[in-house]
Parts: structure tokens; C-alpha cells; sequence
């Protein structure tokens, strides 16, 4: 029986990190309570995009989008709305420019620009429903493929739409299926890799816990093609839930026949496992995770050979990130001159962008290539909070770069970031304002690099520590004159030598912020300044003697006794003692403490 | 004997190896795997020991010494930096008395950092064993550690 209304609540785990399943519960629970149990059907759905606003619930048919929904509200949302047809405004969406309130949800701004083919069921179906996946379409590609077309077929539409891989590299697609398919072995896998350890890239999270059938839809097809009976999931462990709603999928598609022995009553047969990683972001590089599924060190190895000749236990083995899998399908049905209407002259299609760090609107927004970064971070994003301003965004995590505010009218695309000394990598955006310190930002990934490095090769394992100690010396006041000059040379000499991609491009930041943020180096250097004010060791804390009203609270506070004076007494900080570790200026009500970099 | 149960449910193959030392380190009670585990994993699967002892060393996630009932993961990555998770980490170290890599004296927790949750739109965010907890701030985060240490969690 239909129901009068469905409200969809986003089990994503970022709202499900800020409580949006005890909304749930309390939303069944006021809906059993009213007796609306036949006329309102509540669903949980994966990632809806915009985490910012979490938890967030999604009403149909009136598209109502409630955001930050707490357990409180739910008693108000069930009467007023669902029963009294009244929407709760003091919980929706207002524009922030207008100051408006926004009744549909398909007019919220975040939403306007983007285009989802990826996401398309992500928060708004239930991804532990196959008969929802069903109901929107799914498994007909595979059905397609297996009872109308043939391997070459679907390989030449895959060839036509242009799809190149989402996890990094941009690799063509077809080209990676074709050399696997041509292999000659009888055994032969396909593997997807969701080992998404880029800080500030879930895209693949949300796929997987939105969409769990999209991807083992795309695989199957892939088995498909290349010849494979069997395929592995290596997902990181960081992500339970991903793995909880994969695990169920897997064993619905099985059931139902999506999986398992003669598919489709043809001779395909395709089976799939989920392996799970242990916390080595290495593994995220291919030959690494193959390793690392055979129960090895994650460890990577020389290329070649490529994987599509020798990968997992010695096969012929196709190796794609959950993106790239998550396209096929639409491809499939839409034909691939459908997505090769999208996008850019060399990057087809769409792809999807994890916003985060300083901008107003966090969480995922998919957009076709081409879109410029400044829609991207202005339109969907927002922009920097209030009285900010963002300085830079990093893209593509730490193997990326960052990109200034003069190359936002860049279209994104793979050549494009990549000659801008950025790359698409999997798709993280992480902005920053001016309170970030660029030079401290590059340390911060080369720490994140150091720390992951698997010491294999000597230079990713010592060159990078080399790096690093630079890095440091210099955001401690000890830079020296020809410390830039250093970092350059064994940036470029890393990124020529290392073994994997790790090593390869995880000078990438260092070098980036030299080339776009050099008189921020300069000026730690010569000037001991940290302009952002980040660098400890460069700041220093000064009592502005007309602010203070002398309550002592900061001397109280003080862990060194670096601060003279007492009640009704201006306080006065002794520089030889204090250690600059800003607790009076934590404490101080009166805004009196001033963090001072550079200026003696 | 547990570790006989779990080796049980699976065929002995070297690729089983991480999903066994996953599942012996959650059955202990505190979240590691021994020596002793180590060796009859290496009976077991035909492995020599170096083998499956340099498996367990390489990832962070398994441990080789004993940690709390509870393991914290602080996410420390960009995103999470960027809105302050190193106070966050301050509070933290402040509420449990511990630093780093070290477990409270009544075995309750221990404190890890981790790279990215994934969860960088809520940042600054945790993981306590499999629940994640994100826009953490000193009032949240002290709330959470009470409830676990009530038991409410």
C-alpha cells in the first residue's frame, strides 16, 4: 500500500555521527504513537550531500528538507507537519543570501548546480532495500549487458563515453578492462578499491553506504568484460558501516540471483568478497592492495608488470576506485555518447567533490567536469564563513596541490589541475582561510606522508623525513636562506625516484605552497613571521594595557608564572618566561591578550 | 578456547590472514593479539611466524600490546585539523590522563590517532571502537566520555 508521505532520514555516517538514528527511532516512535503508521513510511537513506546541515531529513512528496534535526523536534515535526500539514519553518532550509526560507528541496543552493549521476541514489533510496535499487532501475544494466550485448560491445561503449578513472590517476577506462581482457588466463579478477584514505575525499564512503548495489553492479559488468568469475572489495576499516551495507548487499544479490552461478540464465558467473584493510594508507596503491588482500604487508612493488597482467595471486586483474564502478551502470543503460555530452574535451562525465575544512557548506556535491572551482567552492560551497576569506583550496589531498583564488575560473578537469601543480586525485577540496599557515600546512601532509610511507624505497622512507625536518626547522624560527631551495630539489628528486604513488607525489604540497605561497617560506625565514598566526614558536603574547581590566584570571592561568600583576594591577606578560602557549588568550574575556608574530 | 572457535570459521588460506587477526583482537578483551595468537595463526594457516608477525606489525589498526576496552581514534587529518582537532586532542589527553599510544590505568581507554574517518564534514570527528562521533566540541566530547564511563554507551 502507498503511504501518504515518505520521510527519508540521512544514515550517512556523518549524520549518523550526529545522531540522526535516534531521530529516527523517535520519529517511528511518535509515528506509532499517532497511530500514522500506515500513512507515513520512514527510510533510511545514504548520504544526502550537504553534512553541514546534518541530521537532515527529506519529506515527500512536499520536498521539505529539515536540517539539524534533533531528537527534541520530533514530536513538533509529526504534529504540526505530517499531521497538520504545517511545516516546521524554524527547521528548514533558509537561503543565505536571501534570508528566505526554501520549500522544496530541489531549490536549495547547494543542490542547484549539481548534477548526480554517482550520487543519483545516494539519500534517496534505502541502501539496504535491493527491491528499492530494483524499483529505480537497478540491475537492468547488467541484464542488458549479459543478454544483449558482448564483451566488445560494452567495452566499446565504455570507450565511447570517455570514463577515466575517479581515484586519481585518470587512467581511460576501457583501456584498463581492454589490456586485462586480452590477457590469456583462465583466472582472472576484478578488483575495486575503497581503500579512500585521501583525508578529506568520502565520496567512495557514501557510495558504498548509499548505494551499495551500484557498485557491485558496475563490477559484475566489469567480470564480465574482462572475463572474470570473482572479484574482492578491499574496503578500509575505518569505515564499519560501509562494510556493514556492503556485506548485506552482496548477500542480496546472491540470493536474487545478481550474483553467483549463470547470471541472467547466461554462462556468466560472478562472485564477489569484501576484504577489509587494518589502517596502512598506503594500501591504497594498487600493487600495495593487492598484497594486502593476498593477507600480505601492504607493501607496493615495481611496475611493470600491471596489475591487468600480473595482479592478485599472479592473474590478469582490472583495477578501478568505487567512482569509476559507479558510473557504468548508467552508462549501460544511457549509452556512452550519453556521458561523452558531458564534460570537458578530454574529461567526461561528472565527478564527485568532498568539500571541507573552511567553507560554509561541508559535504558532497557531484557536478559535471568542466565546472569551474570557484562554482564549485562559491556556489555549492559558499564560501568561507563569515568575516573569512579562503586563501587557498587543496586539492586532491596530499598528493595534490594547492590552487589560489586567481586560478578559480579554471574548468576542472584532469589536465587542467594537473598543470596547475594540483590533481583531481579522488576529489577532496579542503579549503582554507587566512588563519591557515601554508608553510605549517605542508608540514602538516608531510607528517601525514612520513608517518604512512611503508619504508620500502629509500627515497619516499628518508627524503621525505629529510623534507620534514626542514619543514620543521623552518616553522620553528630556524630557516635558513637556502632551505627553499633544499625543499625543491629533493621534492623533485622524490617525486622522479620513489617506488609508488605515495612517494611520487608527496612533495606535491611542499611544492605547491612554494610556488604559490613562497613569501609565506620567505617570510618565516627572514622575518621569523607567521602571518596566520600558527606557528608557535614564531608568536608571541602582549598585553594591550587599555583592554586589560586586571582580574587576574589570565595569570591564573598561566602554567609557567609568566604573567606580573594582580587585581587592579595591568598585567603584564615577562617574554623571557612565557612559553606562547596561548591559554591567556583563551581566557582572556576582554580580548586584552594580542598574539603578536614578527614584529620585534 | 576462543582462538580455536575463530580459526574454525575459516579455510586456511594465507589471504584469510587480516580477517583473522581482526577477528582475534576484537574477541580479546583487550583488543590485541598475543604472541601465543601469532604462532597458531602461523600453524594454522602453513605461514612461518615472521610471516604473520610482519602483517601484524605493518598496519596500525592491530595492536600487539594490550589497549582499553575502548579505543579512541582521533581523526587528525586536514580537515579535521583545519577546525581544531589538536584541542580537541588536548581535552582529550586532559579528560583521560593519558597521551597517545597509552591506555588509562583501569583499562577502560586508550588513546589513538588515525588518518581520515571520512567524516570530514563534520570535522573535528572520532571513532570510539565503531561508532563515530563528529563537530565534537569540548562540551560534546565530555558528555560522550562520561556516558562511556557510566557504561550508558
Amino acid at each position: 500500500m502507498a503511504h501518504r508521505m515518505n520521510v527519508l532520514v540521512c544514515s550517512g555516517a556523518s549524520c549518523i555521527s550526529n545522531n540522526s538514528l535516534k531521530v529516527k527511532e523517535a520519529l517511528l516512535a511518535e509515528i506509532e504513537r499517532l497511530d500514522l503508521k500506515r500513512e507515513i513510511k520512514v527510510i533510511e537513506t545514504g548520504c544526502m550531500g550537504p553534512c553541514q546541515l546534518g541530521p537532515v531529513l527529506l519529506v515527500y512528496p512536499d520536498e521539505t528538507l529539515y536540517k539539524k534535526v534533533q531528537v527534541a523536534d520530533v514530536r513538533e515535526i509529526v504534529e504540526q507537519h505530517f499531521l497538520k500539514g504545517r511545516p516546521v519553518e524554524r527547521l528548514m532550509y533558509k537561503s543565505p543570501l536571501t534570508d528566505e526560507l526554501v520549500h522544496k528541496s530541489r531549490d536549495v543552493d547547494y543542490f542547484k548546480k549539481q548534477y548526480k549521476i554517482v550520487l543519483a541514489n545516494c539519500g534517496s533510496i534505502d541502501p539496504e532495500s535491493l527491491d528499492e535499487y530494483i524499483a529505480v532501475g537497478g540491475y537492468e544494466a547488467l541484464g542488458k549487458a549479459l543478454t544483449e550485448m558482448n564483451p566488445d560491445s560494452v567495452l566499446d561503449e565504455i570507450k565511447i563515453s570517455g570514463l577515466r578513472g575517479r581515484g586519481g590517476g585518470g587512467f581511460p577506462t576501457h583501456l584498463k578492462w581492454m589490456f586485462t581482457k586480452n590477457e590469456k588466463s583462465k583466472e582472472k579478477y576484478v578488483i575495486c578499491n575503497a581503500d579512500e584514505g585521501d583525508p578529506g575525499a568520502f565520496m567512495d564512503r557514501s557510495v558504498i553506504e548509499g548505494d551499495p548495489h551500484t557498485l557491485i553492479e558496475g563490477m559484475a559488468i566489469a567480470g564480465y568484460v574482462v572475463g572474470a568469475s570473482k572479484g574482492y572489495i578491499y574496503v578500509r576499516a575505518e569505515y564499519p558501516l560501509a562494510i556493514e551495507r556492503l556485506e548485506k548487499a552482496i548477500a542480496q544479490a546472491k540470493e536474487t540471483g545478481f550474483l553467483g552461478e549463470n547470471i541472467f540464465q547466461t554462462d556468466f558467473s560472478f562472485d564477489l568478497e569484501v576484504r577489509v584493510g587494518a589502517g596502512a594508507f598506503v594500501c591504497g596503491e594498487e600493487t600495495a592492495l593487492i598484497h594486502s588482500i593476498e593477507g600480505k604487508r601492504g607493501t607496493p612493488r615495481p611496475r611493470p608488470p600491471y596489475p591487468s597482467a600480473s595482479g592478485v595471486w599472479g592473474k590478469p586483474t582490472v583495477l578501478n576506485n568505487v567512482e569509476t564502478y559507479a558510473n557504468v551502470r548508467h552508462i549501460i543503460l544511457n549509452g556512452g555518447a550519453w556521458m561523452a555530452k558531458i564534460g570537458t574535451e578530454t574529461s567526461k562525465g561528472t565527478k564527485v567533490f568532498a568539500l571541507s575544512g573552511t567553507i560554509k557548506n561541508t559535504g558532497l556535491a557531484e557536478v559535471p567536469m568542466g565546472t569551474t572551482i570557484r562554482e564549485l567552492i562559491y556556489d555549492i560551497g559558499g564560501g568561507a564563513p563569515e568575516g573569512h576569506e579562503i586563501k587557498a583550496v587543496q586539492l586532491g589531498g596530499p598528493s595534490g596541490g594547492c590552487v589560489t583564488p586567481e586560478y578559480f575560473d579554471t574548468p576542472i578537469d584532469y589536465e587542467s589541475l594537473t598543470a596547475l601543480g594540483a590533481m583531481m586525485g579522488s576529489g577532496g577540496v579542503i579549503a582554507m582561510d587566512e588563519t591557515a599557515c601554508m608553510v605549517n600546512t605542508a608540514k602538516f601532509f608531510l607528517d601525514f606522508t612520513c608517518f604512512e610511507s611503508c619504508g620500502k624505497c629509500v627515497p619516499c622512507r628518508v627524503g621525505l623525513k629529510q623534507m620534514y625536518g626542514i619543514l620543521d626547522k623552518i616553522t620553528k624560527g630556524e630557516g635558513e636562506e637556502e632551505d627553499i631551495e633544499a625543499l625543491e630539489t629533493l621534492g623533485k628528486t622524490i617525486k622522479a625516484t620513489a617506488l609508488c604513488g605515495l612517494g611520487q607525489t608527496a612533495p606535491n604540497p611542499v611544492l605547491s605552497t612554494i610556488k604559490f605561497f613562497r613569501h609565506e617560506y620567505e617570510e618565516h625565514i627572514f622575518e621569523k613571521k607567521c602571518r596566520a598566526l600558527v606557528c608557535k614558536d614564531l608568536i608571541s603574547y602582549e598585553i594591550n594595557k587599555d583592554a586589560c581590566k586586571a582580574c587576574t584570571l589570565c595569570a591564573q592561568k598561566c602554567p609557567v608564572d609568566a604573567i606580573k600583576g594582580e587585581r587592579g594591577v595591568v598585567h603584564e606578560i615577562q617574554q623571557e618566561k612565557c612559553i606562547s602557549c596561548g591559554n591567556c588568550y583563551d581566557v582572556c574575556p576582554f580580548g586584552a591578550v594580542m598574539r603578536l608574530s614578527g614584529e620585534n | 578456547m576462543k582462538r580455536k572457535e575463530i580459526l574454525r570459521k575459516y579455510e586456511a588460506r594465507p589471504d584469510n590472514l587480516l580477517y583473522i587477526l581482526h577477528d582475534i583482537q576484537d574477541a580479546s578483551p583487550y583488543n590485541y593479539v598475543t604472541e601465543e595468537d601469532m604462532e597458531e595463526i602461523a600453524d594454522f594457516l602453513d605461514l612461518p611466524y615472521s610471516k604473520v608477525y610482519g602483517t601484524a606489525t605493518f598496519y596500525s589498526m592491530i595492536s600487539q600490546k594490550p589497549r582499553g576496552k575502548h579505543v579512541i581514534r582521533l581523526c587528525d587529518s586536514p580537515p579535521c585539523h583545519l577546525m581544531g582537532s589538536e584541542s580537541i586532542l588536548d581535552l582529550l589527553r586532559d579528560e583521560l590522563g593519558i597521551d597517545v599510544g597509552q591506555t588509562t590505568p583501569d583499562m577502560l581507554f586508550t588513546l589513538e590517532i588515525t588518518s581520515c574517518l571520512g567524516v570530514c564534514g563534520v570535522a573535528p570527528a572520532m571513532m570510539i571502537d565503531e561508532e563515530v562521533y563528529g563537530n565534537l566540541n569540548p562540551k560534546k566530547l565530555r558528555k560522550i566520555i562520561k556516558d562511556y564511563r557510566e557504561g550508558i554507551i
